[in-house]
């Protein structure tokens, strides 16, 4: 794959210094083209990133004698900004020359106000003098927008504007030129400059706040850019005397390297704490206002605040797999997407100008042949108006402008948004499934009991509790009873071939217990069930109660023990030798702060909440119970739960499932809209429609709260936006008239028009300010 | 009814049947991709207009704007997640590798302007 990178070059004075870059950069092999701009001092450089390096081209560049670096995104930016910002400028210009000259010419022009102008105003050639610039310099914008568009047999809305003000200023010129011409018609010979220069100038007018208030829809995307470090501070060098600390532009810091992080400064890149600790500001990142506090081996975001302590980090993820490229490139994604909602607007956009034009023709027509005196008066004046007020702005901007500011008031959340189809189908959820570990807990479950249940004297004889089979013992873990350490020892050496974070939990207690580990041989993992592997010749099973079933061993004496502790909500598992069961492990995870908080919100927004998981239906309840969940899906084999998403949309609801994104991901898939709960830096879950950078589970509400008040605002957009035109283009073309004399004045319709995509863009830009 | 009523009408009538050949009755040449790259230049609309490509092959459209006009200045390709500024003048890859077949629009900033690729 190609990538373009802009280099900023030192040292060139003359054309042949172009040619001398150009050339030694085409030379290098993966440079696809190379062009070098001796006046920006840049070097615009498409190349094979696999072949090539950015570090190559530099110091090629250096070789024939002059200085080149990456250019930053942000000086391209300030260019960019700075030529809009200039543009914009000219526009207001022409805005102001354009309603100067209409006012003096309303003066000049408008029954009642005439009469005070001074004659020269009312003189028709002044005022032909005073429309020409308006109409060819002011409304150059319109005509040069229109040649080529008619060139390719397009229509747009300049093509309305220029048709309708040229009309009006041709028919003025010609009032004012040929006025006897006029006469022979039994026409009054009166011009309307005024028209064609206040529609110019007002739909230039509306142009330019629409602009300005467009620029406000992508802020949140500048935003994010904007929060990128320039500068990293990287250790270089070994050992003490050799080791230097040099800050280098952020485009050059390599995987691996060594950064240091002082109190106040911006995290550069992602990566890894190797010493020191901190506490870091992530709110621009996650929208988590707290900071958090950061450790060795802790993960630490690029564009992050680091608050307090000074520390080392390895960057782990360099410039466009960073954390914050992600977020930006599935947030630009997300806004370059199409709502399906934007359908109907689509279709109507592509047939409107032209319909627009036929309905000006038949206006025209219908005036002339059945209006009253001077008809061609009116049937100009009222096509004027029929081209002046269509305006097929508004409907293409209705959908575009609420997606970009909804999904990006998602990302300052830490809610990304992964389409504009799955924000409108986040708005008609009725039912939220959680998975249970890793979503609803921290996923990170510890061992909390070890129970012995096996025959006396295959271990040492254990004391027994109260409430317990006899031969029970329930190990309070710090006791390192001998019958435990070997329950331990057994279960942490068939779960060691295990991936599952209950059998990581086992393993890490007996590591940390130095409790000693067997040889397994024969293991075979049963999802969803347990592990069976043989040591010391006998063949053990560990697992759940539904292993223990299917191979007919009995645990009726394990039960009581086993009800107690699911009753707890914690997950239990029984060790069996052959036939005998030897005892019971219970793991338990911590439930998420934001869980209870996270559920109750939900269901008061009319949502019904389920929880699935793994766990047998006593433990899954009791959990269940915790955080308010009251529909509980347990015993669900991994594998099923894609399955159990698709019975409950079968039940006819709309279903989001939130998960972590990695175990359940046919599950999120199949759900109406896919909820992941975000892990480390890596935002990119494909399977999710909306990703929760922050893990927060508030987030959902949050997300969907979202989705209802961005689809609120595009429906009103669109509303609005077809209304506007469904019922004003039939009062301009004079259907009121027959029964109320009502005509619009052209000045009126180009107000209108002028204010109708302004108003849909102001509508989506009240999403900013929505509270959620 | 007077000669200049009769003229109006069948002026209109006449105009109407212009306005709908010359607008909507276009014929757009597809333009088949042989490389891998093509060049598409956008002044009051994209030419070629209609691309045919390859499933599933990586495609680059190389998009130069030539004409000033404000809303050409943003193209996007929703199909694709793609949305792209084309500053004037200046060449702008856009790579694509299709992943089903059928016609894809991709438009201007506001919808106006209207581009087709079609996967085959």
């Amino acid at each position: 794959m190609m990538i373009t990178k802009i280099f900023s070059v030192k040292g060139m004075h003359c054309a042949t210094c172009v040619q001398t870059i150009e050339g030694a950069l085409e030379d290098l092999e993966g440079v696809k083209s190379v062009n070098v701009n001796f006046s920006s001092e840049t070097a615009k450089v498409e190349y094979d990133p696999s072949k090539l390096t950015d570090e190559q081209i530099t110091s090629t560049v250096s070789s024939v004698g002059y200085q080149a670096r990456v250019k930053e995104q942000k000086e391209e930016n300030i260019v960019e900004k700075e030529e809009k910002q200039k543009e914009l400028k000219t526009l207001l210009r022409k805005v102001f020359v354009g309603l100067g000259i209409g006012a003096l010419l309303i003066w000049g022009t408008f029954p009642g106000l005439m009469e005070t102008a001074p004659a020269i105003l009312r003189n028709f050639y002044l005022q032909l003098i005073f429309a020409t610039p308006v109409q060819f310099w002011v409304g150059w914008e319109f005509y040069r927008a229109s040649i080529p568009a008619l060139k390719n047999r397009t229509a747009n809305m300049d093509v309305l504007v220029v048709l309708g003000t040229t009309v009006a200023y041709l028919y003025s010129a010609i009032v004012t030129l040929f006025p006897g011409f006029i006469e022979k018609a039994g026409i009054d010979p009166e011009p309307y400059f005024d028209v064609s220069v206040i529609i110019i100038s007002l739909i230039l007018l509306g142009r330019y706040l629409e602009a300005r208030a467009k620029a406000g829809t992508s802020e949140a995307i500048k935003k994010l850019i904007g929060l990128q470090a320039r500068t990293a501070r990287v250790v270089r060098g070994k050992g003490k005397a050799g080791r230097v600390e040099v800050d280098i532009p952020i485009e050059e810091v390599k995987v691996g390297d060594i950064i240091r992080v002082r109190p106040g400064e911006k995290i550069p890149v992602d990566g890894v704490i190797v010493s020191g600790e901190s506490s870091v500001d992530e709110s621009m990142i996650t929208g988590e206002s707290i900071p958090v506090d950061k450790h060795i081996k802790d993960t630490v975001i690029g564009a992050t605040i680091n608050k307090s302590g000074t520390f080392l980090y390895k960057a782990t993820k360099v410039g466009q797999d960073t954390m914050l490229s992600q977020i930006i490139k599935l947030v630009e994604e997300a806004q370059a997407s199409r709502a399906p909602i934007q359908k109907i607007a689509d279709l109507v956009s592509s047939y409107f100008v032209p319909a627009v034009l036929i309905l000006a023709i038949v206006t025209f027509a219908v005036w002339y042949v059945f209006g009253p005196a001077p008809a061609v008066l009116y049937a100009i004046l009222n096509t004027v108006a029929v081209l002046i007020i269509a305006c097929p702005c508004a409907m293409g901007l209705a959908t575009p402008t609420a997606i970009m500011v909804g999904t990006g008031r998602g990302a300052g959340m830490g809610i990304l948004i992964k389409d504009a189809a799955g924000l409108e189908t986040a708005h008609k959820i009725d039912t939220v499934v959680f998975d249970k570990t890793g979503t609803l807990t921290e996923g990170k479950p510890v061992v909390t009991d070890a129970i012995w249940t096996g025959p006396v004297g295959s271990s040492s004889r254990p004391t027994s509790s109260a409430g317990q089979p006899a031969g029970a013992r329930r190990d309070t873990l710090r006791s390192r009873h001998p019958s435990s350490v070997r329950l331990l020892s057994l279960a942490a050496s068939l779960e060691k071939g295990s991936e599952h974070s209950l059998a990581e939990a086992i393993v890490k207690h007996a590591e940390e217990s130095n409790v000693p580990f067997g040889k397994v041989t024969g293991f075979k993992a049963h999802s969803g069930r347990g592990v069976e592997g043989k040591l010391g010749g006998r063949r053990y099973l560990f697992g759940n109660a539904r292993l223990m079933e299917e191979n007919k061993i009995d645990i009726s004496l394990a039960r009581p023990g086993l009800a107690r502790l699911e009753g707890e909500g914690k997950t239990v598992m029984i060790l069996a030798e052959g036939r005998n069961v030897l005892g019971l492990i219970a793991v338990a995870d911590t439930i998420k702060d934001s869980a209870y908080e996270g559920v109750k919100t939900l269901q008061k927004m009319g949502l019904e909440t389920v929880m699935i998981t793994g766990d047998n239906e006593r433990t899954a309840r009791a959990m269940a119970r915790k955080v308010g969940i009251k529909r509980v899906l347990s015993q669900v084999l991994p594998d099923q739960k894609e399955s159990e998403v698709r019975k409950l949309q079968a039940e006819g609801k709309r279903v989001a499932m939130v998960g972590d994104g990695i175990n359940d991901a046919p599950a999120l898939a199949a759900a109406d809209i896919g909820i992941a709960m975000g892990s480390g830096t890596d935002v990119a879950i494909e399977s999710a429609g909306i990703v929760l950078v922050n893990r927060d589970l508030t987030s959902i509400s949050r997300a969907i709260e979202l989705s209802r008040k961005t689809m609120r605002t595009i429906k009103l957009n669109l509303f609005w936006a077809f209304a506007y035109n469904v019922l004003l283009i039939p009062v301009a073309m004079g259907v009121l008239y027959p029964f109320f004399g009502i005509l619009l004045n052209p000045i009126l319709a180009s107000a209108a028009m002028a204010s109708s995509s302004i108003s849909v863009v102001a509508n989506s830009l009240t999403l900013k300010r929505v509270k959620l | 009814m007077s000669t200049d009523k009769m003229v109006v009408i069948i002026g209109g009538f006449l105009s109407i049947l212009f306005v709908f050949w010359f607008f909507l009755g276009k014929k757009r040449k597809s333009f088949k991709l042989e490389g891998s790259s093509v060049e598409i230049t956008v002044d009051g609309g994209y030419s070629p207009e209609v691309i045919s490509v390859s499933l599933g092959k990586t495609t680059q459209l190389n998009f130069t704007r030539v004409d000033p006009t404000d809303c050409l200045e943003e193209l996007v390709l929703p199909d694709f997640k793609i949305k792209r500024t084309l500053p004037l003048n200046q060449k702008v890859a856009v790579e694509i590798t299709p992943t089903k077949k059928g016609q894809f629009t991709y438009h201007c900033g506001m919808n106006m302007y209207h581009g087709r690729i079609i996967v085959e």
